[in-house]
């Protein structure tokens, strides 16, 4: 009852954790990366759940790290709420969107071969590999923290682009160059 | 170039192969998740991977989060889809509350802070380098580049919301894939 109350007053963190994520999710166009300003006027400027400092703290974590970089939703979640917050807000970044991307999947198996849609499809992905490239180069800039860095960016482009062996040796590659040189 | 599809996965096969992508995906996810999933287990094509991530990224949300999605929901249906949204998202998460809990505990550990660094600067070629092999494999005509080149100047050097650019080029690169399949068909 008190935590009815409260929600309908929009100070519950987890009501705002789970109602905020889901509105911004949906004008996620583009990806995760997209609404990082809303996300920091939602966290910082809306709820004051941390400073702009703190923010940047955890997106640049959220980036160091693997997987998905919207998994700082996660890391915001749970600074506010705990464990209850991470999965909340990570189920209001997720749950409306993927229910739209699973129905958009199952719509397109039903139109699948209708010549509009291919059309639309192939349209998209010069912009899709556009956009790959814009972020390894956004991603580049953010690491070029000495000419060092830039090398190891410039050559792991290069084995990459040109050789079959797995990406990995580039980060194995790159780690131990950051240990001893960075 | 093979570009021959093996059989469609199963269901067991493509959570790990999603956890996999997860864990080891710096940098971002859909370089990794091409890697697995075009080259490695050669379950899609490279044009097929591309149009699926380009409504990945036409949609709202997470792009990597729906190109699972589609993806899942293609071979599995629904089990296929949550199996591949919980491999990409739990285990890096476990990963990343781990290293949130050591930076609270420790604060900065000048190594981890170090062997990170490089490890961005080589995640980014990684990225830079799976749109290169991209370009090589996909083969696009000049006016399909020309919509590529502006979503890349749109995002890294313009700085322009993505949605803008999505929605913005999207008609151009329609256009272009329109214009350059009656060229050739012309030709």
């Amino acid at each position: 009852m008190q935590r009815a109350v409260r929600a309908m007053n929009g100070d519950d963190p987890l009501w705002s954790l789970l109602a905020g994520f889901a509105a911004i999710s949906l004008i996620a166009v583009g990806g995760g990366i997209a609404v990082v300003p809303e996300m920091n006027r939602l966290v910082v400027d809306v709820h004051g759940w941390m400073t702009d400092a703190q923010f940047a703290q955890l997106f640049a974590l959220a980036q160091a790290a693997p997987g998905p970089n919207v998994l700082v939703v996660g890391l915001i979640g749970w600074k506010v709420a705990g464990l209850a917050g991470m999965l909340v807000a990570l189920a209001g970044m997720t749950v409306p969107v993927g229910l739209l991307a699973y129905g958009f999947a199952r719509f397109r198996r039903r139109l699948s071969g209708a010549a509009w849609l291919r059309l639309a499809e192939r349209g998209l992905v010069p912009v899709a590999v556009g956009l790959i490239l814009a972020s390894g180069i956004i991603l580049g800039q953010a690491a070029a923290v000495g000419w060092l860095a830039v090398a190891l960016t410039v050559a792991s482009s290069l084995f990459v682009w040109r050789s079959d062996r797995s990406p990995l040796w580039a980060l194995v590659v790159g780690g131990i160059a950051g240990a001893l040189f960075l | 170039m093979p570009q021959d599809v093996a059989a469609k996965p199963s269901l067991g096969a493509f959570f790990l192969a999603y956890c996999v992508i997860g864990l080891i995906g710096f940098g971002g996810v859909n370089a990794w998740a091409r890697r697995k999933l075009v080259e490695e287990k050669r379950w899609i094509t490279e044009q097929d991977y591309a149009e699926v991530l380009g409504l990945g990224q036409a949609l709202p949300g997470p792009n990597a989060m729906n190109v699972a999605i589609m993806l899942g929901e293609r071979w599995h249906g629904v089990a296929g889809s949550l199996a591949a949204v919980f491999g990409l998202f739990g285990p890096p998460l476990v990963v990343l509350v781990a290293l949130a809990a050591a930076h609270d505990a420790y604060g900065e550990v000048p190594l981890v802070k170090a062997v990170l660094a490089g490890i961005a600067a080589a995640a980014a070629g990684m990225v830079i380098g799976t749109a290169l092999r991209m370009v090589q494999k996909l083969r696009p005509p000049p006016a399909v580049v020309a919509v590529g080149l502006a979503a890349m100047v749109g995002a890294a050097f313009l700085r322009l919301p993505l949605p803008v650019i999505v929605l913005g080029l999207a008609p151009f690169g329609i256009l272009a894939a329109w214009w350059s399949a009656r060229a050739a068909r012309g030709a």
